[in-house]
């Protein structure tokens, strides 16, 4: 019970040439910068784009094969998408958005509008489901998208970009939420995102792209341990680090204290830290910096121009330095060191 | 759709902006060149014996006419120009220049021409009206058929042209989602593309209907002029020119009212233009 997709399309300049395989209860994220193929990958699965070459079966339902000279149009998979900005249909109230495609499958209205009266109360809109989408806020409107696109039972959930049409300030409780909502869904999800907070806090593996191609994937936690190109390292070699963020001092699992500069409510938490902001020394360094650890070298990664120091000590982190520096402090796995990072430079994410 | 104009409209308003001298006097001679005429009708208009007039029989029949001839001839613009107006918006297909430019020829054209094309096509002897004739005994020459006809082939092109900017405007996503929610083809038409343009299929349809209610050279020429079957509005105030002035001034003024309140009303989705269906 999988999705397993070999999508080769030419759109314009964009050669795009991906394969993926999602199996049953299993979150995968489409990461990657705008412009390297992600939604496209997504319109080839929903039938609003058919692939070249390559052949998509969800379910063993095979979806689309050229060769074959097999494709299902988008109203006869089993999907549900949740698009980036919901296109939620202006000129019907959200119990009517929810309730479009049970009516377009044949249910009856009555039913329909009871199923779709249900779904708003999962996602805690019952006393919205008269109102028009011009009405709802952002989060409301996602969420209506999510119970529009659950209610006809897909067993392939897509969401693009989820959480890009958000402003900041609620992104975080949407994303809690959109997680809570996800775990209830027992299909197979595919989540296109590029950022990776919403890759880490949602997904369970993840796949990078790249002007069409996949660049490295994996779970999670191997991808922004070990980015295996500069280019990857850009994009997700983020330090994240999971904890209870009281005032400014987040605590991790383990009970290291991070002191951040951000102000976040008090709760579950990531604190983020890029690599290139943590600097290495030999000596407990002086001056300012808020955050010092003494570490231990376990990996030194040469990238091209640069060099990935992964550390273990009270956090786990990657420190990103220029080969003069690394020749400067001569480290080699095993060798101890102390990491320092402003408080200025950690971010905190509620989780 | 009309409440969202409203402040675009103001924040226009809120700079004074001045035209220079030449040009505002230019503008007014313009703006009076098309009110003198209307001037000089309602100047002229005999209004005691207005209501006499307006309730004559001949009058009574003409009117009746054009509103029956003018309403068949939207509700068949609509039904034909709706399809043409989504494959030339829609479908790429070789010469859709050519395909455009003859579905609203009719608009450029004088009338009288499209009234000539007409009878020598669908006229008892036309190349295809005789067979028309010979095999379904249908007549549409000097018929109120053949003004419905008439009038259908001027004011199509109106609807035509509006609801192809319509749909061309229109933000596909949203069908696209309604798509992958299962709807085929014709649900998410009905019920997603179809909400989504009916402003310009209400603002398309009345042009369209207001044409149709003013045709006159390519009814005369392809329908005739008999009263009862074929005499519209435009025909009998043509007619009552010669025989009698204040019958026609009074018919003028009826069609300009009409035309008038049509173009007011519309006013708002013409300017405003077709917004799409809203985000989110």
């Amino acid at each position: 019970m999988t999705l397993d997709a070999a999508v080769e399309v030419q759109l314009g300049s964009l050669h795009l040439d991906v394969e993926l395989a999602v199996g049953t209860g299993e979150i995968v994220a489409l990461f990657g910068p705008n412009g390297a193929g992600k939604s496209t990958v997504l319109r080839c699965l929903a039938g609003l784009l058919p692939i070249d070459r390559g052949r998509i079966t969800i379910d063993d339902l095979v979806v689309d094969d050229p060769t074959e000279g097999v494709l299902l149009l988008p109203e006869q998979r089993p999907i549900g998408v949740v698009f980036q900005e919901y296109l939620l249909f202006a000129n019907l109230t959200a119990l009517e958005n929810v309730a479009f495609g049970l009516r377009a499958r044949g249910t009856a209205k009555r039913e329909a509008r009871q199923h779709a009266g249900e779904w708003l109360e999962r996602v805690g809109l019952s006393d919205h489901a008269g109102h028009k989408p011009s009405a709802l806020s952002g989060g409301q409107a996602q969420r209506v998208a999510l119970a529009r696109a659950l209610a006809t039972d897909p067993r392939l959930l897509l969401l693009d970009e989820p959480l890009a049409a958000l402003d900041a300030g609620s992104r975080g409780e949407m994303r809690r939420e959109l997680r809570r909502h996800l775990a209830g869904f027992d299909g197979m999800r595919v989540l296109v995102t590029h950022d990776p907070i919403d890759a880490y806090a949602l997904a369970d593996r993840m796949i990078v792209l790249e002007s069409g191609t996949v660049v490295q994937s994996g779970t999670l936690a191997d991808v922004t341990a070990h980015p295996r190109s500069p280019y990857v390292a850009d994009l997700v070699g983020i330090n994240l680090l999971a904890g209870r963020l009281a005032g400014h001092v987040l605590t991790t699992l383990t009970g290291a204290a991070i002191v951040t500069a951000s102000d976040q409510p008090d709760g579950d938490a990531f604190a983020a830290i890029r690599p290139q902001a943590i600097s290495l020394h030999l000596e407990h360094p002086e001056g300012s910096p808020r955050n010092t650890w003494e570490c231990t070298v376990s990996d030194v990664d040469r990238l091209a121009d640069r060099v990935r120091v992964t550390l273990v000590g009270p956090v786990p982190l990657v420190a990103e330095i220029t080969p003069a520096a690394l020749a400067a402090l001569e480290l080699r796995p095993g060798d101890p060191v102390w990491a320092a990072v402003k408080a200025s430079e950690v971010t905190s994410y509620p989780t | 759709m009309t409440t969202a104009v409203e402040p675009g409209r103001a924040a226009r308003r809120a700079p004074t902006q001045r035209l220079p001298v030449p040009a505002l006097a230019l503008a007014g001679v313009a703006v009076m060149f098309f009110a003198l005429p209307f001037v000089g009708l309602v100047w002229r208009a005999p209004w005691s014996r207005a209501w006499d007039v307006l309730t004559t029989d001949s009058v009574r029949t003409a009117f009746g006419l054009s509103i029956r001839c003018s309403l068949w001839a939207t509700a068949l613009s609509i039904v034909f120009g709706v399809p043409v107006a989504w494959l030339l918006a829609r479908v790429e297909f070789p010469g859709r220049g050519v395909v455009r430019a003859l579905c609203t020829l009719s608009m450029v054209l004088p009338p009288v021409v499209g009234g000539v094309a007409l009878f020598f096509s669908f006229g008892r002897r036309g190349l295809f009206g005789q067979y028309l004739d010979r095999w379904f005994g249908v007549t549409l020459p000097f018929s109120t058929k053949g003004v419905v006809l008439a009038q259908t082939f001027v004011a199509m092109p109106f609807l035509i042209l509006t609801m192809e900017a319509a749909l061309r405007q229109l933000d596909r996503r949203f069908e696209e989602a309604a798509r992958t929610l299962g709807g085929s083809r014709w649900y998410v038409f009905r019920r997603v593309t179809l909400p989504a343009v009916r402003p310009a299929l209400v603002a398309g349809s009345v042009l369209a209907w207001a044409r149709a209610l003013g045709e006159f050279g390519a009814t005369i020429t392809f329908a005739g002029n008999f009263p009862g079957t074929t005499q519209t509005m435009p025909l009998a105030t043509y007619l009552a020119l010669e025989s009698n002035p204040e019958e026609a001034l009074i018919l003028s003024l009826v069609l300009v009212a009409v035309s008038f309140a049509v173009l007011v009303g519309l006013r708002d989705r013409w300017l405003g233009g077709v917004t799409a269906s809203g985000a989110r």
